[in-house]
């Protein structure tokens, strides 16, 4: 027998430990929730710094032949900004919000390895400080791929490579502690009656993730420990003259890289997953072809890393291959997109800022899903590759497939974190301002490319349109900046006077909204039996219908147990 | 009533070039332009019909008075359906793609009027995996040799004075061809990874040390076609710049002769320099091995 506290489906907890107090428990501590929370604010304050590195590269680019940075400090710049967003923001974001929501929603007290999870964010914020220290010494500026030969020790002898090698060290060591930890907690905590197929999606896509960590990141520590021997051992792994490969790097990097995209983007789609039928007030559509698009897109994800590679020295035969299995994953993240749109078909949706931002995340990744198509077509590939649309593309895949719907994570679980809710018409502005922003500076980039700008140039001569193009794309990305401010402002105020949130604002779906606002340290005195996907849903009516007396009549949906 | 297919008319085009490559000097650039473009065609009506789906979904099925909301799990046959419509269409990409590609990869014979050739050599045994050379029917083009190096493009054509290649004539930054020629390119790295492009004529394609990568076009008319480096190479990357100018047969062979002529004078004069510093220095005295 399930055990439901009436009338508000919320236990209180009273056998909770009383919570530290001051900056010491939060340096010792193994709570899940306050090791999600340093991971949170730990990435945000890296995305803002990755942000500003961007406005200071659109700014260079806003006037040709622009002289604002030197080509040295360019190279700085666009190497920190890639490596900050993808090692420093993204994955560790993801982690972050699996960490505090995944035990949550899983009806679970804590991560299986709370000290191990303790020690993962530690060795993130270690990753972060040994990387940004480089800038009070000279900063890494061979790429965030740090192409071989030009980061071996000849070409680039400074020590910010190094600090970009043990950055990849720090926070993979950080991310791989993390992901099996996550497994560990999926596979032997989840509660009564939550089988496989009533997990949320989003805990299948932090499944995923954590598979996909497991499996790429021991090939890029491999890869960066053989690049810090052959710049400090006279090891020859990279160099054609000892009987080595610049193109091995290739192969190895991209092994770990294109699988990385999909570490970014499939936490991405578990929010949107989850987002959308909550406000769309549906079931999530199709929710076992969501599921096992998940999985499809991790396991083809494996197979496609040489499309990154399409004007490398490869054999025909692999140009082929490749292409084809990218195409091939054109399918499952197609059935994603159109099951998200059979979720809102004939809902009652309502227009809360985390449904925008969500809507607005499967617009802009639908521009990048369809430029990807370009680029796996290799032919067409070696015309646009390495430009200006390559860069639109990334960037729509990502924005789209994961920062954006990190913005959705932030309005939507805001109220649990700190009980209190974010402003929604400075949530609408800041959306508004991103979505547009993203737009106008990433469309016009595809012209950019298509005219012939290679990507990673500090500077362009006034030829064509590119002027122009470029201009409106550095405006753009101050309105983008303009919407991230909007929605640090809102956390700002809504810390101190946001309305109080309750335990359940959004009348949601999952088990981390049947606890209170914030949870108390255990989470929950009683955890209840999974009946469905949706156990919230359950409870609800389930209060529902012992308040509204025997005999009443069950209101639509309450019968409907699995999904 | 005819005002907008009319407008229609002239924007869509202007659209498509915005959002298209270069349409290219070269058969091969022609045809990826092509192929982009059919692309790209398919690629807008799937995107239009996909977020004006979301779009429709979003507005029309927005929360007012009494709307209810459907509680819908799925629809198996639905999914099955897109799925296989999502397959169906890139199976036809992928043909298109395989139709096309040989008028992209496969180099023409060059035109009567074009140089006349030597036939080209087939690459020797190689250390590494390298793309494949693809040749003429006739196995005849002018083979140029692309070096990369930081922060300039080097091309060595044809033409040495001795077996071992050297006294062959060559430029930097601006390349000079013959028209109507079919022109292959060995494109090696003395350093760091570089790429070659010229949008006009064809894709780029890397120099890596140690490998070998090949590519060709054949220009039809004289011209200049702009281009620089493509893969990130250094502080310089953004000045790396290359260019091809094509000329008639004839005016490339005076050029080419002219080129040789200037670089034997300069190596003369240089070594000139070198005996005369040698015997200031001393260092003359000691034999050369």
């Amino acid at each position: 027998m399930a055990t439901y506290a009436a009338p508000i489906p919320q236990v209180t907890a009273h056998r909770a430990e009383r919570e530290g107090q001051g900056w010491t428990s939060w340096i010792t501590t193994t709570d899940h929730k306050r090791i999600g929370i340093m991971y949170i604010v730990t990435t945000f304050i890296f995305f803002c710094l990755g942000g500003t590195e961007a406005l200071m590269i659109r700014l260079q680019l806003g006037a040709p032949n622009n002289t604002l940075v030197t080509p040295e400090v360019y190279n700085q710049l666009f190497t920190m900004h890639g490596t900050t967003m993808v090692f420093l923001f993204i994955v560790p974001m993801m982690a972050g919000f699996g960490n505090y929501f995944l035990p949550l929603m899983i009806g679970a007290r804590d991560m299986a390895f709370p000290r191990l999870n303790a020690l993962s964010y530690w060795l993130l914020l270690a990753g972060g400080i040994v990387f940004y220290a480089s800038v009070f010494w000279h900063p890494p500026e061979a790429g965030w791929i740090s192409f071989i030969p030009l980061a071996n020790s000849v070409y680039s002898p400074s020590g910010g490579e190094d600090a970009w090698i043990y950055l990849i060290h720090l926070t993979g060591l950080s991310s791989l502690l993390g992901a099996i930890n996550f497994y560990a907690t999926v596979a032997n905590m989840r509660a009564r009656g939550m089988s496989w197929g009533r997990l949320p999606l989003f805990v299948w896509a932090i499944l995923t993730y954590s598979v996909l960590l497991i499996l790429a990141l021991p090939v890029v520590a491999a890869a960066v420990t053989m690049l810090l021997t052959e710049r400090h051992f006279g090891t020859h792994f990279f160099d054609p003259t000892e009987g080595g490969s610049p193109v091995l790097w290739q192969n190895l990097f991209w092994f770990f890289g294109h699988p990385e995209v999909y570490i970014m983007v499939l936490p991405g789609f578990g929010i949107i997953s989850e987002v959308l039928p909550v406000f769309a007030r549906k079931p999530i559509f199709g929710y076992k072809a969501i599921a096992a698009s998940t999985v499809g897109i991790a396991f083809l994800g494996f197979l496609t890393w040489a499309h990154h590679m399409f004007t490398a020295p490869i054999p025909e035969a692999i140009l082929v291959f490749v292409m084809l299995s990218s195409y091939l994953i054109a399918v499952p993240t197609g059935v994603k997109i159109l099951n998200w749109i059979g979720t809102l078909w004939r809902g009652a949706i309502e227009f809360t800022t985390p449904l925008l931002f969500c809507a607005g995340a499967i617009a802009i990744f639908m521009i990048g899903g369809i430029s990807g198509v370009f680029l796996a077509t290799f032919p067409i590939d070696w015309q646009v590759n390495e430009t200006y649309f390559v860069v639109a593309h990334l960037h729509f895949v990502l924005l789209g497939g994961a920062v954006l719907p990190i913005f959705a994570a932030i309005y939507y679980w805001f109220p649990k974190i700190t009980g209190r809710m974010l402003g929604e018409r400075l949530g609408k502005l800041s959306f508004w301002l991103m979505f547009l922003g993203i737009l106008i500076t990433f469309m016009i980039q595809h012209a950019m490319g298509l005219e012939g700008m290679p990507r990673r140039i500090y500077e362009y001569d006034n030829v064509g349109h590119l002027a122009l193009y470029n201009l409106i794309s550095t405006v753009g990305a101050f309105i983008i900046a303009a919407g991230v401010i909007s929605t640090i402002v809102n956390v700002w105020r809504s810390l101190k006077v946001g309305v109080i949130a309750g335990p359940d604002p959004w009348k949601a779906n999952t088990l981390e909204w049947f606890t209170s606002s914030p949870p108390p340290v255990n989470n929950f005195d009683v955890v209840p039996v999974v009946r469905s996907a949706e156990p919230m849903k359950d409870i609800r009516h389930e209060v529902q219908r012992r308040t509204s007396g025997a005999g009443a009549t069950v209101p639509a949906g309450a019968t409907q147990v699995g999904a | 009533m005819n005002r907008i297919p009319a407008a229609l008319s002239h924007v869509l085009p202007s659209a498509l070039n915005l959002f298209a490559p270069v349409k290219g000097a070269s058969p091969n650039a022609k045809e990826i332009h092509e192929l982009y473009v059919i692309t790209l065609v398919i690629a807008l009506i799937i995107f239009f019909a996909v977020e004006g789906a979301l779009g429709y979904a979003l507005i029309k099925f927005r929360k007012r008075k009494g709307t209810v909301a459907q509680q819908i799990h799925g629809n198996t046959r639905l999914e099955i359906g897109w799925t296989s419509a999502a397959a169906v269409i890139l199976l036809g990409l992928a043909i298109l793609t395989f139709i096309k590609l040989p008028s992209i990869e496969d180099p023409p014979n060059s035109g009567p009027e074009g140089l006349s050739l030597s036939d080209v050599s087939e690459p020797g045994d190689l250390l590494y995996a390298t793309s494949q050379q693809k040749l003429p029917p006739n196995k005849k083009a002018l083979e140029i040799t692309v070096i990369g190096r930081q922060y300039i493009w080097q091309y060595v054509y044809p033409g040495a004075n001795e077996a071992d290649g050297l006294g062959a004539p060559y430029s930097y930054e601006e390349m000079v061809v013959p028209t109507k020629t079919t022109v292959e390119l060995n494109i090696v790295s003395e350093d760091v990874v570089h790429s070659w492009w010229i949008p006009e004529l064809g894709g780029k394609f890397q120099a890596v040390p140690g490998y070998h990568n090949y590519t060709w076009f054949k220009v039809e008319k004289p011209g200049v076609f702009h281009g620089q480096c493509a893969v990130l190479c250094g502080r310089g990357h953004a000045r790396m710049i290359a260019t091809v100018r094509a000329e008639e047969p004839a005016e490339f062979e005076a050029w080419l002769a002219h080129q040789k002529q200037l670089i034997a004078q300069a190596n003369e004069e240089a070594a000139k320099a070198r005996k005369k510093l040698n015997t200031e220095s001393g260092a003359g005295t000691v034999e050369n091995p």
